[in-house]
Parts: C-alpha cells; sequence; structure tokens
C-alpha cells in the first residue's frame, strides 16, 4: 500500500512530540508534507492530524534510533530538533526513515541532500553553542551572575551545562531573549523556565569598575601596526557584539 | 599608581607575545573550586587586529634588568614601569574570568632584580589563584631564563603551558640583538622542560596522586623579519624544536618596530605579515599533514612563495605525485591534495565506503574544489578544462584568488620568479587567517 501523503501533522513543539510524529508516520503508514507545532502559524490545504504527546511512544522511538541505527545518528537528530532551520521536523522524519532502511552507516553518506540538512542542522546549532561558550558575557548583580544572549537557535539546553561544570559555587542565569527561556543555576541545581520578560537594575560601581577595566585590556592589547577589522569579524560576527561588554558604551 | 594604569602599561608592555592559545589540556570542574579547562581551547574575543584574545595577558612586571635591543621594556627605553601585587593580579583574573572575559592568565615578567626573584614572584601569583582562590582553569607561564630548576619545578606544577620564547632564530642574532641571553640559557630550560615532563609521566602512571607538571606542554615563539634568517632556516629550526624538545607549538611574530637601536631595521620597516601567514601554513603542513621540513624548501629555494601557500607550492613541485584518484587514494595521499584539510579528507574516507563519488558529491561535501580540482580525479576523469601544464596551474590558481595575474599573454610565467611584486602588494592579498 502506497504510503499516504495529503495530510500533515500538527504537534505541542516538543522533542518527545515530534517522536511521536515519527511513531505516527510508521504505523499509520503516512508521509505528511507538512509537520508543524502549535503557536507556528502555517498554511495547509491538506488535513491537519493533531498528534497527541505520549511519553512511551516517544521513548520507544528514541530507543529504537539508537538501537536500529546508531547513537551518533540519534545525536544528530537531537541537535537538529534544536535548530531554527525551517523544515527541520520533516528533515528529521526523512532521515531516520533513510536510517531504519540503512542502519549505521547512513551518516557516512555525506553527499545525500537529506543526510547534508541533518548534518548543516547539527553543525550550525553546535556552531552557534560554541560561539556562545567564549561570547556570553556576565554581569554580576548582588553576588549573582547575569547573561543575555540572542541566538538563532535554541542552544542553552547543549551549552548550559558547560558553565556549570566551570561555575559549580556560583549562582547564575542565562537569558535567551530570542526564545524566552532561562536557565537559572542556584546551589547546585539547574533549571530551564520559559520567562517572557527579564528586567534588569543599574550595575553597581564593583561590575562597573570591571567593565572599564575589561575594555580598557581588549582595547590595549591589540597591535596598531596590523589592525585587521576583516579577520576580527571573520572570527567574531558582528550580530555577537550587541552583548558583548567590550563594545558596550 | 591605581589598577587601571597598571593593567594599561603591563598588557600593552605584553601584547607583542603572541602565544594566546588556551588549548591542550582537559579539566573538569569540582565542586568548591572555580574553573575547568577544554582541549580544544576557548577564545573569548578578538582584538582589533583580529588575533585572539583567550587570556589576560600580562606581565608581572616590566621593571627589567636586560637591555635587549627590540624590546619596548629594555632598560634603556624611557617608559613608565610598574609592577603589580600579586594579590591585586590574582582578583582581577579571577573577577574577569567569573564574567567569562577569559579561559585564564597568560603571565610573563620582565626580569626584576634577577631570574630568580622574579620566578618567585610569579610562583606566589600562580599559588594564590591556584591554591587561595582553588582556580581549575587555564593557566600559561613563561619560564624565566636563567632561574634555578627548582623554582621552574614549581613553576611548572601550578601552570597548564610553560614557554621560553627563542626570539630569534639563530645564535649570531640572538647575540646581536639580545646580548643578555645566550642560545643555551634558552635552549637548556627547554630541554629541562621536556625532561620534567616525561618524568612527571611516568610518576603518574605510578602514583595516580601526582600533581601533574605542565600538562598542556610547552611552547615557543620567535621573531620573523628583523634578522636575515631564511624561511628555510625558520622551518628546519621548528622542525627540530618539535622533534627534539616535543614543542606543542612554535609561533612566529612578524618584527614590530617599536624601538630604535643600532642593529635594528628601521622605524618605518614594515612587519612581514605575509610571510609569517606562509610560516604559520608550512608550521601546519609540518604538524598536522606528515610533511617533512626538507620538502618544503631547501639551499636553491629558500623561501616561501609569496603568491601561493606551501602546500600549493609543494604540489607545483611535485606534479608527477598527482593526479590523485578520491576514490582509491589511501588517507596520508589525500593530505596532499591542497585544497584538502583534515577534515575533507576524513569525510573523504567516511563518504566513500557508501559509494564512489564524484565532482558534484565532493562538491556538495564542502571539499574546496577551486584548488584540489587541478590535482584529483574522480573515477579515473579530471573535471572539466582543467589545464594540466604546472605553469598553466599556477595561473588557474592565481586566477582564483583574484590576482590579475593570470592574463593568456603571461606564457612565461615562471614559478620563482615573481620578486618584482613589492611588499605592500604582498600585505594586501594577505586577507587569510594565521
Amino acid at each position: 500500500m502506497p504510503y499516504r501523503t495529503d495530510i500533515a501533522y500538527l504537534y505541542d513543539g516538543s522533542f518527545e512530540g515530534l517522536l511521536c510524529c515519527v511513531h505516527e508516520s510508521y504505523y499509520q503508514k503516512e508521509l505528511p508534507s507538512l509537520i508543524f507545532h502549535y503557536g507556528e502559524a502555517q498554511e495547509t490545504l491538506f488535513p491537519v492530524k493533531e498528534i497527541a504527546t505520549d511519553p512511551e511512544s516517544a521513548e520507544k522511538v528514541e530507543r529504537s534510533i539508537g538501537k536500529s541505527i546508531s547513537k551518533e545518528a540519534l545525536s544528530l537528530v537531537r541537535l537538529c530538533y534544536l535548530s531554527h532551520m525551517e523544515d527541520r521536523e520533516l528533515t528529521i522524519l526523512r532521515f531516520l526513515r533513510m536510517g531504519y532502511k540503512i542502519g549505521s552507516s547512513v551518516t557516512n553518506m555525506l553527499a545525500h541532500d537529506t543526510v547534508r540538512a541533518i548534518t548543516k542542522g547539527a553543525q550550525n546549532v553546535q556552531g552557534e553553542a560554541h560561539f556562545y561558550r567564549e561570547f556570553l558575557r556576565f554581569s554580576e548583580y548582588n553576588g549573582a551572575l547575569v547573561a543575555i544572549i540572542e541566538p538563532k537557535n535554541f542552544v542553552l539546553p547543549i551549552m548550559s551545562g558547560h558553565f556549570c561544570d566551570r561555575f559549580p559555587s556560583e549562582q547564575f542565569l542565562i537569558y535567551d531573549k530570542t526564545h524566552k527561556h532561562a536557565f537559572v543555576y542556584q546551589n547546585g541545581e539547574k533549571n530551564l523556565i520559559p520567562l517572557e520578560h527579564l528586567e534588569l537594575p543599574e550595575v553597581d560601581a564593583t561590575e562597573a569598575q570591571h567593565r572599564v577595566l575589561w575594555k580598557q585590556f581588549y582595547n590595549t592589547i591589540a597591535i596598531e601596526g596590523r589592525i585587521n577589522p576583516k579577520r576580527r569579524m571573520g572570527h567574531m560576527p558582528k550580530r555577537y557584539w550587541s552583548q558583548l561588554t567590550e563594545f558596550m558604551d | 599608581m591605581d589598577i587601571f594604569d597598571k593593567l594599561t602599561i603591563l598588557s600593552d608592555a605584553a601584547k607583542y607575545d603572541v602565544a594566546c592559545t588556551s588549548s591542550g589540556v582537559d579539566r573538569k570542574g569540582e565542586p568548591g573550586s572555580i574553573g575547568n579547562a577544554v582541549a580544544g581551547g576557548i577564545c573569548h574575543s578578538f582584538s582589533a587586529d583580529g588575533r585572539c584574545i583567550a587570556l589576560l595577558k600580562v606581565l608581572l612586571s616590566n621593571d627589567c634588568v636586560y637591555d635587549c635591543s627590540y624590546c619596548v621594556n629594555r632598560r634603556s627605553n624611557d617608559v613608565r614601569r610598574t609592577t603589580f601585587e600579586p594579590k591585586e593580579l590574582a582578583e582581577l583574573m579571577i573577577q574577569f574570568y567569573r564574567r567569562n572575559y577569559i579561559e585564564g592568565l597568560f603571565l610573563s615578567s620582565a626580569v626584576v632584580r634577577n631570574p630568580d626573584y622574579t620566578c618567585e614572584q610569579m610562583i606566589e601569583v600562580l599559588s594564590l589563584i591556584r591554591n587561595t582562590y582553588r582556580f581549575r582553569g587555564y593557566i600559561h607561564v613563561k619560564a624565566i631564563p636563567g632561574a634555578d630548576d627548582k623554582l621552574l619545578t614549581t613553576l611548572g606544577l601550578l601552570a597548564d603551558r610553560m614557554s621560553i620564547n627563542l626570539e630569534l632564530p639563530s645564535h649570531d642574532s640572538l647575540k646581536l640583538l639580545a646580548p643578555d641571553k645566550s642560545r643555551e640559557s634558552i635552549l637548556v630550560p627547554m630541554g629541562n622542560i621536556k625532561a620534567g615532563i616525561h618524568e612527571n609521566r611516568t610518576d603518574l602512571a605510578k602514583y595516580r596522586n601526582t600533581p601533574k607538571f605542565v600538562p598542556a606542554g610547552q611552547s615557543t615563539q620567535m621573531i620573523v623579519g628583523a634578522t636575515p634568517e631564511t624561511d628555510y632556516q625558520i622551518i628546519n629550526l621548528s622542525a627540530a624544536l618539535y622533534k627534539k624538545y616535543e614543542l606543542k607549538r612554535v609561533f612566529y611574530s612578524a618584527y614590530m618596530p617599536v624601538v630604535t637601536g643600532r642593529n635594528l631595521p628601521s622605524l618605518d620597516t614594515k612587519p612581514q605579515l605575509l610571510r609569517e601567514h606562509r610560516l604559520y601554513q608550512a608550521d601546519w603542513l609540518l604538524r598536522f599533514y606528515e610533511f617533512e621540513a626538507a620538502e618544503l624548501l631547501d639551499e636553491q629555494n629558500p623561501n616561501f612563495n609569496p603568491l601561493i601557500d606551501p602546500k600549493c607550492n609543494w604540489a607545483l613541485n611535485h606534479y608527477d605525485f598527482f593526479p590523485v584518484e578520491v576514490n582509491t587514494a589511501p588517507y596520508e595521499v589525500l593530505l596532499r591534495i591542497p585544497g584538502v584539510g583534515v577534515k575533507s579528507a576524513q569525510k573523504i574516507i567516511r563518504a566513500r565506503r557508501m559509494g564512489s563519488l564524484d565532482f558534484l558529491d565532493l562538491k556538495k561535501m564542502n571539499v574546496v574544489l577551486k584548488r584540489a580540482q587541478y590535482f584529483i580525479t574522480c573515477r579515473g576523469k579530471t573535471a572539466m578544462g582543467i589545464p594540466t601544464h604546472p605553469d598553466a596551474v599556477l595561473r588557474g590558481l592565481l586566477s582564483e584568488q583574484g590576482a590579475a595575474l593570470a592574463q593568456p599573454d603571461m606564457e612565461q610565467f615562471s614559478l620563482f620568479d615573481n620578486t618584482t611584486s613589492t611588499k605592500e602588494e604582498l600585505i594586501k592579498c594577505l586577507t587569510g587567517q594565521i
């Protein structure tokens, strides 16, 4: 029986929800032409099927990816899910269908369009997460550290661990302005919470002093005879500058 | 003097040291402490000159007793002198680290009073940071030539990486420009650090809790362009340093005229940035591409071609080696193809297991075909319209760089006969990363 394609899936936007879409597609022999989530405006002429998130099916799918394809495939899927790539859900579905057929070697097919797409999505997420490990800047407010980021991808879940390991005795908060989420680390406890808005007080004199010192160091360390704006921009893209202490007024 | 002025003077004095990497050691965080280290290194910013800022790079003091003629901090130079209190430097570094400005500390110093005293002061800073603040992040420290071995060992147990600057690429140049330093005073401690690392490795195998000595290895730096050494001499020296002293990195620093001196190039000398870039490219070939120094240059051709990178240069001089069939060539051979780096070579090996590759596949895998296309075949075929004579290939390589050198009337263009281009022009074509 041929797969039904004239259908769209609507899910809750969670990773588990997406795995349930994969589950549905398999057991109902459907290849949706669109997968989207609540809160996302999509126009489609096809009938829309709401996919309920069932933790059991999600876990089943997740386990099967590790087992029937590979751990590497599972990590690609997880990363790609966090990306802002258009069609990320369909890409993941297509990749998994290929993977179930081909097995672990699917991730070697680097010239295949679907494998390229999912790899690109995953790399984009990892690249941006790395940029934020470099360029995130904390400011101190009453002993707690606060940073604001504006990532394109939802990198907070994969980059926060680095800071927890680094600052085990600190209290800190990283606010993702784009996705309206905050990661809070306090007394060894980690929480990722939705947060619509973050209001910060004026910085105190000590914080202001450290900013001045850092800016001075930043400006002094450059060698005049080698000024090279193009190279700087290549390593440190402009879109990160707005939150960098060294460029604040 | 307040901390602002001290920081200004002592970072300004440290900026000519090129090494600012934070790589080479993995260390997890620990409850009750601060910091960790990541083997790949993390850059936290890039200064206006495009160089990475990973560490708080400062001198402990610029109050030097030596008089090395190329150095801004030489005794006879009229600059403001200052010294950090160990406590204020440790506090500043930790506060920068908490804000994620830096990965750690790069500590160097002018020789205050004598090498031993200087070394003791540096030890005080590092032990404050490591023991009082319980800092587990990255520390790069300069060994002070001439200091007591025991002091250097203590310093090495507190740091991740240690370096001693070779300063100048030959004995004679050193004698000319740095009369207070001898080749021996540099190489002997370098050898000692190497021996220390070896000894530490054996101890670590025996006793798990042995403190680590310079776990990220040692590096060095030399100034290029202040003295008459050729690229061939420099690259040979680097190769020897990697082999004999097991250095992790050799850094090259284009000479920046900041002071005047009898034996120094004049103040309007332009830094040889393109040459520095070529040396780094060649250095990469030595460390990651299994090239030998003797393959890259020889007595007859002692300097790199400024117009093309050392790998292209090698490929054109060994044109018989090519074309390479990407579907069958072993890894080491793939690495020899211009445009194919470590990542691309690994991708090719992976992907060809699934079926043979053609040019479109390579393109989809983001292999840099604009250089590679001249040197490869896919399923026995070369790319369409690719020239087969090395001179024509060179023209093709240059035209893709945007140089207006590939005009058809330049039939007699030969490889090493392009000394007519001025230094300025060459510096302008430097856009790649160092």
